[in-house]
């Protein structure tokens, strides 16, 4: 049942106590609704005079037009002379009244006014910024951090608005917030202190410097596309998109510094979605819960995390560096560097082993060689990291699903980085690092804290070693080689053919309420992060959480891949939105989206093939439409047949959409796909009979971008689709 | 409710609102720092002479709805008194809210004073046509600096090469009177080809580059009449517009006097009642326009001799107001008084003549002059005093009008009344007739191609902090010359390097402040450090003054046309550059339309007089805070010179941090120069 105005406005009720209504707060939203829209009103109808009512307007690389109208009124809008209809009827309703509801509509109505002012921007060609200032995030950046807000690995944004007390305060603030894995909108003065500071920031960093004043409401277009492309609510379901960012979208704004009309307005955009303000002024007039200062830096975030309701549950990390999925993204350079180990450069590996409970002492950590400040700026050092694992339900099988995890772990850690894995690993520590005090056993004591924080029921006791002399490497790193092959050998064994099992996954059931993704041991997630093995694990960590197992049961479509218990599990998983679903095809009611994959492939009828792309790829692709157009079609929770979110790995799967004709379908993708799946795809083709050179016959950017463009070149290839039969 | 002001701070001292406060009934009337001014204000007192002083002190208290700007008389059902708190009051009779009244009287003022700057610049302009076309004789005017004649061709894109100076000068002037009438839609000439791309495109893109300054006057009259335009932010655009036509206006005032009169150069004069000296024929010129008073010098020089055979020594022309910086400027002639001064001129009982021109003058003069033998002689057919002689001035018989006139004050010199002399000992040396060609002149000593990076790198550096543009009137709603000398000694002891121009300059010149050497005495460390290098760069003939006077209220442009090149060099637009304003006691409608389009063009401006916009606060924030998020300027409103002092630094400061982060940013990420601000 969608929700209705009246039920939703139920969360403001107390917020004017006996009647105290904070009059002159209203008035100065009241004042700011009419300076924005006016302004905004001053920019439209002067770009109208000199570009024209047709001519195009569009934030870069976004499927959701001007993402706040899409949201809240549906209008896509893509030229500048479909706006001026769109902001009188904002205009107008704008009231004297002074009244909680009034100021709402205000702030709405400067939600608006905001985005016209900002798209209008990009029209007149002054849009783009320079890094780190990021003005409109694109699509492809929206997905990016999807998986880590659905599992609340984000726990919620903070939109920080204006100027802290001095840069050091702001930065404080920062880091604290980042400490929680908290997303980062800033806006105003407060990107200057940040940078100041040496604050990392940026894209990669989850904290975007949006610019100032308006631009603010990127974070607004941010949050409303949360709603359209993994909540799957329809244009223009202004309520429901209101109760899906009250609801999922854990967002507070923190006013820093003074405040003026505009931004009292902006104030009440943010409330009327959900979203309270905390200002760090003295102010004469607050709205209970809604509007509310706090002046206190010191606990700040603390205040504003209880205002919003969230909670925190993990241990604080004991090492001498900041640590937050923000720092996931860090690259450090060369130049940067004091010392790197592996990556070919120095013997390193790492492993997770299980032991018995007499084997391991839990929290240990042994440190055998020199430690880091044994060596010198630069040095390329040798590296064995073994992580043993006690647990009463810990299996062998969940070995590599932990190990795997120490890339992450690692790399939240500002100053180190990490890449690949076992004995491809290849880490850095970087020279600020060193410099705060990181030493090899804080390898240690991050992995021990984050495992027995994230896989309580399966990790009762942990301990590290870490080696650092070649020799003694070398000699483990035998050891570890005939662990790994055993494992792959057992991951061979593992088809969708040998397991009883399948899990669903409903981690993104907190952002795509209705989307359910089936996992099997030969189809990772879409988003690439759970594979069947994850799933295993996490069900056992906790039965009731976001993976299950689906006993799956006698077939009734081996070709397509249905299974009566997997309807039934998908039925109940997605609310009865979804009925049926076939895991082996995209061309019959195949698996749906959240929003956060990897990569999507859609159907390309005049190659009787299938091309993909990836959120990476932002150019243009043979079906006519960008990463971020197709992503707009497809995620929601609602199956579109012809075109699919998947992770990137399944392409090179046994069961690629094995009843459509599988990898031979593939008649394009971009280079840099290619260049990832690397040999692994290679190897694939061969096993499938396609030949050693069949990626060469797949197209790719440097080909075409049209299908005119790229159907010579896979005639001359002789690329295998035109020989399959007809997919439509 | 919340701080009114932008708050730009670094340290983020806390600030709360300052409303100004509303003037009160004050005693004592020698309100004054000016010790000339202080003691004829005793002789006033002595000889029961009412002056300004007086009167502001029996108009105590002043209407408050006056004072907020909520009181409408733009129709015959008004005055309307908007009173936000009071049931049924909220609003005019037509509906009109306080935002609306506000807005638009605010406006109108902006229409007053462009009309006065525009009408100056064109009087300007039709001299040099009519000079240009032969129309006008050689003996009164001429084309002084063919040089800066191409300079302005050049700029304008007007084809110089072979044209000659006449053909030359009737083609800018032409040009210059096509930016008072166009009728088509490209943007006044004078204003896009003195300003950064920036800010050409910020104004077109909010509609407000002007293009015709009398349709913008007309416009906004328009716009604010009854019935007409009720959102605020619109009028407010529309005021900027016309601001900005002010700006138009201005710039080609300056730059067609120039070229009539000559480009200033450094020279030496003195400043105060002082210079007038009874053993002369002394007349007085006041008012704004040269051009009649620099035929009043020239006149004065030749008629010597009629003078020492009425008994003088000679003819001795003094200046008041902007007239008086129009001619120290270019001839040195001695500065008698800034505005709030001009009756106070007539007290020595040695000033023979006053002639008036256009801008500034007090009625009150000729009721001054009553009781001394002066002549208070008009001579504009729009500026007439009951009871004043009144001379029809033209350009084609200037220097037989001036002679005239001179005549008038000779004669009046007989009539002289030794019993009421009352001549002041105070004056104080002046270095005036900073240019910016004289500027960057003195600049281009250590860098010749490039003399605004010379302050830009010293600002960089942190040997100076900044520029600092003192700019408008007296005002008697606070101590006579007070806020103009408190916030000029801060600043210059904080080391920023200080323009000056109007009776803000006149009130540094009265106080020694341009003095030459006076840096030594006013400055800080860094400041006396980079006036000493540019001291020693080069021959100087005289001493380096503490403040830099850039000319008259007319002539701001140049200090717009000097933070244009200080963005050049930065490679930033205009809101970037540490450069400052202020008008520690405005008062005329000129000063707010100046004020409105230093904000435009990005430059933080400090007012210590409250305008009268307090009765909105919508209006207030967008002047204080908000327009720092569109145009990059914003008004600091503080009627207090010690924070007036604090909040200027901090302005300067903070520039000079955010372009220091946004170099660091640019060089961390590989990147351009951010454009924001």
């Amino acid at each position: 049942m969608p929700v209705t105005l009246e039920e939703f406005e139920r969360i403001y009720e107390g917020a004017v106590e006996d009647g105290q209504a904070p009059r002159g707060l209203f008035k100065q939203a009241y004042d700011g609704a009419v300076i924005a829209t006016s302004y905004a009103e001053i920019l439209l109808h002067q770009a109208l005079r000199v570009h024209g009512p047709d001519a195009p307007l569009a934030y870069p690389d976004t499927a959701y037009f001007l993402p706040v109208i899409t949201a809240l009124s549906g209008e896509k809008v893509t030229k500048v002379g479909e706006l001026p209809q769109i902001l009188n009827r904002l205009r107008s309703q704008i009231r004297e009244e002074l009244t909680f509801e009034n100021a709402r509509r205000c702030g709405e109505a400067t939600l608006y006014a905001a985005e016209i002012i900002e798209a209008l921007r990009y029209l007149e060609g002054i849009g783009e910024h320079p890094e780190p200032w990021t003005g409109f995030l694109s699509d492809p950046v929206v997905r990016r951090y999807g998986i880590k807000l659905v599992d609340w690995t984000i726990p919620g944004q903070a939109v920080l608005l204006g100027r802290a007390r001095s840069s050091k305060d702001a930065a404080k603030l920062v880091a604290e917030l980042m400490g929680y894995g908290f997303m980062i909108f800033a806006s105003d003065e407060i990107i200057e202190q940040l940078i100041e500071e040496d604050v990392k920031l940026g894209i990669d960093y989850i904290a975007f410097p949006l610019g100032s004043f308006t631009q603010v409401i990127h974070a607004v277009n941010y949050a409303l596309r949360a709603g359209l492309a993994f909540g799957g609510i329809p244009p223009g379901q202004r309520e429901e998109a209101r109760d899906y960012q009250r609801r999922r979208v854990r967002a507070f704004v923190l006013h820093l510094g003074e405040i003026d009309e505009v931004k009292v307005a902006a104030h009440f955009g943010a409330i009327f979605l959900g979203f309270p303000v905390i200002t760090d002024q003295e102010v004469p007039e607050q709205l209970k819960d809604w509007w509310v200062s706090h002046p206190n830096y010191e606990d700040l975030v603390a205040f504003a995390m209880e205002l919003r309701g969230i909670k925190l549950t993990g241990a604080k990390v004991d090492i001498p560096l900041n640590f937050g999925p923000a720092f996931e993204g860090e690259t450090i350079r060369k130049d940067d560097v004091h010392v790197e180990m592996g990556g070919g450069r120095s013997v390193a590996f790492e492993l997770a082993r299980m032991v018995g409970p007499d084997d391991i002492k839990d929290g240990h950590i042994e440190v055998h060689g020199p430690d880091i400040d044994q060596f010198k700026e630069g040095d390329r050092v040798p590296l064995g990291v073994v992580v043993e694992i006690y647990g009463r339900k810990m299996q062998e099988d969940f070995e590599g699903v932990l190990e795997r995890r120490i890339h992450y772990f690692m790399n939240y850690a500002e100053g180190l980085w990490h890449v690949a894995q076992r004995d491809l690993c290849w880490l850095r520590v970087s020279k600020e690092a060193f410099r705060k005090g990181f030493r090899f056993q804080h390898f240690g004591k991050l992995l021990i804290a984050k495992f027995k924080d994230e896989f309580p029921a399966i990790v009762d006791r942990v301990q590290v070693k870490i080696y650092t002399e070649e020799e003694t490497v070398r000699a483990l790193l035998k050891e570890a080689r005939s662990k790994y092959h055993a494992r792959d050998e057992r991951m061979r064994g593992l088809t969708d053919e040998a397991i009883q099992e399948f899990y669903s996954c409903l981690l993104c059931q907190s952002f795509a309420p209705n989307h359910v993704c089936v996992i099997t041991p030969e189809r990772v997630g879409l988003c690439g992060a759970v594979t069947w093995l994850d799933g295993k694990a996490s069900f056992e960590i906790n039965p009731t959480g976001p993976n299950r197992p689906i006993p799956k049961g006698p077939a009734t479509d081996e070709v397509k891949g249905m299974w009566p218990a997997v309807n039934e599990a998908i039925r109940v998983s997605s609310n009865g939105n979804l009925e049926e679903v076939n895991l082996y095809t995209l061309m019959d009611r195949p698996m749906t989206s959240c929003g956060c994959f990897e990569a999507i492939m859609a159907i390309l009828p005049e190659a009787n093939g299938i091309m993909i792309t990836t959120r990476e790829h932002k150019g243009s692709t043979p079906v006519g439409m960008t990463f971020s157009t197709l992503a707009g079609m497809v995620g929601g929770g609602v199956q579109t047949p012809g075109f699919m979110g998947i992770g990137r790995s399944y392409l090179t799967s046994r069961k690629f959409i094995t009843a459509d004709g599988g990898l031979a379908r593939v008649v394009w993708m971009p280079r840099e796909l290619k260049e990832f799946l690397g040999q692994d795809l290679v190897d694939r083709a061969r096993e499938l009979g396609l030949g050693d050179d069949f990626v060469d016959k797949i197209a790719d950017e440097t080909i075409g971008a049209t299908v005119e463009e790229i159907l010579p070149f896979l005639e001359e290839r002789g690329h295998p689709a035109f020989a399959l039969p007809s997919l439509i | 409710m919340s701080p009114r002001h932008r708050n730009t701070s670094l340290g983020f001292a806390a600030t709360a609102k300052q409303p100004g406060a509303k003037p009160r009934r004050d005693a004592d009337a020698r309100r004054t720092q000016d010790p000339a001014a202080c003691e004829l204000l005793e002789e006033a007192q002595a000889r029961g002479i009412t002056t300004a002083f007086d009167r502001f002190i029996a108009q105590q208290p002043q209407c408050g709805f006056g004072l907020d700007g909520v009181c409408c008389r733009v129709c015959l059902q008004g005055p309307c008194r908007i009173n936000p708190r009071k049931a049924g009051m909220e609003k005019g009779i037509c509906g009109a809210q306080d935002y609306t009244v506000v807005a638009r009287n605010l406006a109108r003022a902006i229409a007053g004073g462009t009309a006065c700057h525009s009408d100056h610049g064109r009087h300007i302009a039709k001299v040099l046509l009519h000079v240009a076309e032969g129309e006008i004789g050689e003996e009164n005017y001429r084309v002084s600096d063919p040089e800066k004649l191409r300079r302005i061709a050049t700029r304008i894109g007007l084809e110089t090469e072979g044209v000659a100076v006449a053909d030359l000068a009737r083609r800018v002037a032409l040009a210059a009177l096509a930016d008072y009438g166009r009728h088509t839609d490209e943007t006044c000439t004078w204003l896009t080809t003195t300003i950064t791309p920036g800010r050409q495109t910020k104004f077109k893109h909010c509609a407000i580059a002007p293009t015709a300054i009398d349709r913008s006057i007309t416009d906004i009259i328009t716009q604010t009449a009854m019935g007409m335009d009720a959102d605020p932010v619109n009028i407010i655009f529309g005021g900027l517009k016309t601001a900005l036509s002010d700006y138009t206006g201005m710039h080609l005032s300056t730059d067609l006097s120039d070229v009539l009169f000559g480009t200033p150069t450094p020279v030496l004069s003195q400043a105060n009642l002082g210079v007038i000296d009874p053993a002369y024929v002394n007349i007085a010129t006041h008012g704004h326009n040269p051009t009649l008073s620099s035929l009043v010098v020239d006149a004065a020089q030749e008629l010597a001799g009629e003078a020492r055979q009425a008994g003088a020594k000679g003819v001795n022309v003094v200046g008041i107001c902007c007239t008086g910086n129009e001619l120290l400027m270019r001839d040195g002639v001695y500065l008698a008084s800034n505005v709030a001064g001009q009756e106070l001129a007539i007290m020595t009982g040695a000033l023979d003549a006053m002639i008036v021109d256009i801008q500034c003058i007090m009625p009150s003069v000729r009721a001054v002059a009553e009781c001394y033998h002066t002549a208070v002689i008009a001579t504009n057919p729009l500026v007439k005093i009951p009871g004043a002689h009144h001379v029809d001035f033209r350009e084609e018989t200037a220097l037989a009008t001036a002679k005239e006139m001179v005549r008038l004050a000779i004669r009046s010199y007989g009539k002289r009344d030794p019993a009421k002399l009352r001549v002041s000992e105070h004056k104080q040396d002046v270095v005036a007739g900073w240019s910016l060609e004289a500027l960057f002149e003195l600049l281009g000593r250590i860098d010749a191609d490039h003399p605004a990076r010379v302050l830009t790198d010293a600002i960089l550096e942190g040997e100076i902090r900044g520029v600092a543009l003192f700019a408008g009137c007296n005002n008697l709603k606070v101590n006579h010359d007070q806020s103009h000398l408190a916030i000029l000694k801060g600043l210059l002891a904080n080391d920023v390097f200080v323009v000056a121009t109007g009776c803000s300059a006149g009130a540094a010149a009265k106080a020694g402040l341009m003095a030459p050497g006076s840096y030594e005495e006013y400055g800080g460390e860094g400041l006396k450090k980079f006036l000493a290098r540019l001291s020693q760069a080069g021959a100087t003939r005289h001493g380096l003054p503490a403040v830099f006077h850039l000319g008259s209220c007319v002539d701001n442009t140049r200090a717009a046309d000097l933070w244009t090149a200080m963005a050049r060099e930065l490679d930033v637009d205009v809101p970037k550059v540490p450069f400052v304003a202020s008008a520690p006691e405005a008062m005329h409608e000129k000063a707010v339309s100046i004020g409105s389009w230093v904000v435009a063009m990005g430059i933080p401006t400090h007012v210590g007089i409250m305008p009268q916009i307090e009765g909105s606060e919508l209006v207030y924030g967008v002047g204080t805070q908000i327009a720092h998020d569109v145009y990059g300027g914003y008004f600091i409103l503080d009627p207090n010179p010690t924070t007036a002092v604090e909040r200027l630094l901090d302005a300067l400061e903070y520039r000079v941090w955010k372009l220091r982060v946004h170099r660091k940013a640019a060089d961390r990420f590989g990147a351009a120069l951010t454009a924001g601000y």
